[in-house]
């Protein structure tokens, strides 16, 4: 009875996030965008986590800051602008793409195509190497085989 | 097949280099990779105005933007909660008697601990504010505590420092740009 209750709460839980019900706001709508924004949000003080992630106390404040702003009116951009002023490009979990962050979202993508086309140059090098190394039999050769083909027993003991 | 030997050469030395830049940021103690630069760097200070600390008020005075303006200042945002604070505070106190300006925003404190800490380890700031919400601090960009500002005759927040100020860093780094916002 009890492990299957332990196992039920497992089951049960929902995925974890930090906002604590005081916190939220009664519009389900709003607090919906809240949740949203939170989301794209990174909390400074652990840096890998959002701050509706986050229970450090900046992202408390941070969540508390977002919900105003969604209240007196902002748009999400307009929210976003308004951390990102203060924070810089940083806080966005999804950098923006601009001339500093260029390196950062074509980087994959040019490695993954130097490093192919490496690839094939090689793999097409070595191919091409290993078409010379069969260079056709000479005459003597050709003598040698057609007679090995003509009588196959006669080099039998 | 020559140049296919060389790629794992390259891509060694490569690697190398990388980590060398690592390295050589963490150095010296002068650049550290986690200080995150401010968004505000070259901006206007940003518009705030804070009570004193509640029964230091004569001590304290509360801080406002007009405060700032017209003169080099530190802008030093502490806690007595936070042991860093307490670990740079001998340094603040040193550069208050060298007659460097500095201000105070006391970061979600009680007034009785912050009364506790000013009492025993002594006051350096001009004036201090008093951010019980934390609000101010996020229109800083403050992310880590303390934070200590430099600002300009100009109103300008010309640097950033995150952590304590420790006294290697006190003469390489703050010190110097102290010294460039003067002139």
């Amino acid at each position: 009875m009890i492990a299957r209750l332990i196992i039920a709460l497992f089951l049960f839980t929902p995925n974890a996030f930090a906002v604590e019900p005081a916190e939220m706001l009664k519009d389900n709508a709003l607090e919906a965008r809240a949740r949203l924004l939170s989301k794209e949000l990174r909390c400074l003080v652990c840096q890998n986590q959002s701050i509706d992630d986050s229970d450090a106390l900046l992202a408390k404040d941070l969540r508390t800051l977002v919900r105003e702003r969604i209240i007196s009116g902002d748009s999400n951009d307009e929210v976003i602008d308004f951390v990102v002023k203060r924070y810089g490009d940083f806080v966005l979990l999804r950098p923006p793409f601009k001339f500093l962050t260029a390196a950062l979202w074509t980087g994959p993508a040019i490695i993954l195509i130097t490093s192919a086309a490496v690839i094939l140059f090689l793999l097409r090098r070595r191919k091409k190497t290993t078409g010379n190394a069969v260079r056709p039999l000479n005459s003597d050769e050709r003598a040698l085989v057609q007679d090995l083909l003509a009588e196959p027993n006669k080099h039998d003991p | 097949m020559r140049s296919i030997a060389l790629i794992p050469l390259l891509a060694f030395l490569l690697l190398a280099f990388l980590l060398g830049i690592y390295l050589w940021q963490l150095g010296a103690g002068e650049k550290k990779t986690f200080q995150l630069p401010s968004a505000l760097i070259n901006k206007p200070i940003p518009e705030f105005s804070l009570p004193p600390i509640k029964n230091m008020e004569a001590q304290t005075k509360g801080l406002r933007t007009s405060d700032l303006k017209g003169k080099v200042a530190l802008v030093n945002i502490w806690a007595s909660w936070c042991p860093p604070c307490q670990a740079e505070h001998p340094i603040l106190m040193d550069l208050a008697d060298e007659g460097i300006k500095i201000y105070g925003i006391n970061y979600r404190d009680t007034p009785r601990d912050a009364r506790a800490f000013l009492e025993m380890l002594g006051n350096p700031y001009k004036k201090i504010g008093a951010d019980i919400q934390g609000r101010v601090a996020i229109d800083w960009g403050v992310y880590g505590y303390p934070e200590t500002f430099v600002v300009d005759q100009t109103g300008r927040i010309r640097y950033r420092h995150v952590g304590p100020i420790n006294p290697g860093q006190l003469n390489s780094v703050i010190r110097p740009i102290l010294n460039k916002v003067s002139r």
